[in-house]
């Protein structure tokens, strides 16, 4: 038994030792592929509607509320699911904002929202923690769909033109200060900007 | 005997009379099924769009509440929030350049003027609404009190 972890220790201290070079360089490639798909395959699965409406905390409150609005339901078919719009497409940020999301499983653990008067107590810092993000990255989600280069002010009713043409355009405004609450209800709103 | 017969008479002249005025009834009661029977269900017209452009209309008569000219799906106004009021409060009608919800708004029932909207006009859609893209399902023979008052000048005049 002692010799069997003396082995094993000296395997991996010196693996060269045990193995040709080009088995380790072959299968370290190999071994990294696998690992790497199997991370990432298990990143994107935390990635979908399903992951997320699997807790009720999730599927009995935003849900329900998303079910009633136009970036579910509209004349063309394209919705948007939960991570499109609170996930960052990009890696980086994407891997930053997973690390978060693991105050979020703390949460589930210990049931912060696990009933609809708990989650409607919090709602209001959990809106505002959403509204700070988009605010700082410039509704980068947003704009993953609504993308303003593409935008046709003469298709838009002249209210909207006026505001995107203007406030928008200038960079003073950005979209989630006046399209708040769009896919949920609003959390009592004294004392927010704008209200 | 005289009686009898004449009371039948009269009784079956009602009854007469009664049935032929309920089917008169039927054939012209407005509903909104329509020619439609009742054991069949009516095709359901296309559901009309929200007018969203954004211009004033006119008011039909003085005191009608002015309608909303464009679209306030999903607005919410709820204990929570007023979505109305985020461009049509005093304080937001500069920046929105919407027009200013009337001073009527702030009063309550004994004409005390409030810091806030009264909670009896809070609800705006209980009063405004928007307008569709719809014909009118009656005819609508409303007359309004101006043009009462110009017919009846004119009809004056000619006397």
């Amino acid at each position: 038994m002692k010799d069997m972890i003396k082995i094993g220790w000296q395997t991996l201290k010196k693996p060269s030792a045990y193995f040709s070079l080009g088995f380790l360089v072959i299968g370290g490639f190999i071994a990294g592929i696998i690992f790497w798909g199997g991370f990432n395959t298990a990143l994107e699965v935390t990635n979908t509607e399903e992951f997320c409406i699997s807790c009720h905390e999730m599927e009995n409150n935003v849900y329900e509320e998303l079910k009633t609005t136009i970036h579910f339901s509209n004349r063309s078919g394209v919705r948007a699911t939960c991570p499109d719009c609170h996930v960052p497409h990009k890696w980086t940020d994407k891997i930053a904002r997973k690390m978060q999301a693991s105050k979020e499983v703390w949460g589930k653990i210990f049931g912060t929202i696990n009933t609809r008067d708990k989650f409607l107590a919090h709602r209001k810092r959990l809106a505002q923690n959403e509204w700070t993000r988009l605010k700082a990255n410039d509704s980068l989600e947003c704009r993953n769909c609504h993308n303003f280069d593409y935008m046709d002010f003469t298709a838009q009713s002249s209210r909207a033109s006026q505001q995107h043409s203007t406030s928008l355009a200038g960079g003073d405004k950005t979209c989630i200060d006046c399209h708040k609450g769009i896919a949920h209800q609003l959390p009592d709103m004294k004392g927010v900007e704008g209200w | 005997m005289k009686t009898i017969t004449k009371n039948l008479v009269k009784t079956l002249l009602v009854s007469i009379l009664f049935t032929s005025s309920v089917f008169a009834a039927e054939k012209h009661v407005a509903t909104l099924r329509g020619e439609v029977n009742i054991d069949a269900q009516k095709e359901p017209s296309t559901i009309a769009n929200t007018l969203n452009t954004d211009i004033k209309q006119g008011r039909n008569y003085p005191m009608q509440p002015p309608i909303i000219p464009h679209k306030t799906r999903n607005y919410e106004v709820n204990l929570n929030s007023n979505k109305c009021m985020s461009c049509h409060s005093r304080n937001r009608t500069e920046e929105s350049q919407a027009p200013m919800v009337s001073v009527t708004h702030y009063m309550d029932r004994d004409g005390n003027f409030l810091a806030e909207v009264s909670p009896r006009r809070y609800f705006c859609n209980q009063c405004h609404a928007t307008q569709k893209d719809a014909k009118p399902l009656v005819e609508n023979t409303f007359i309004d009190m101006h043009t009462l008052m110009k017919s009846k000048i004119t009809t004056d005049n000619e006397h």
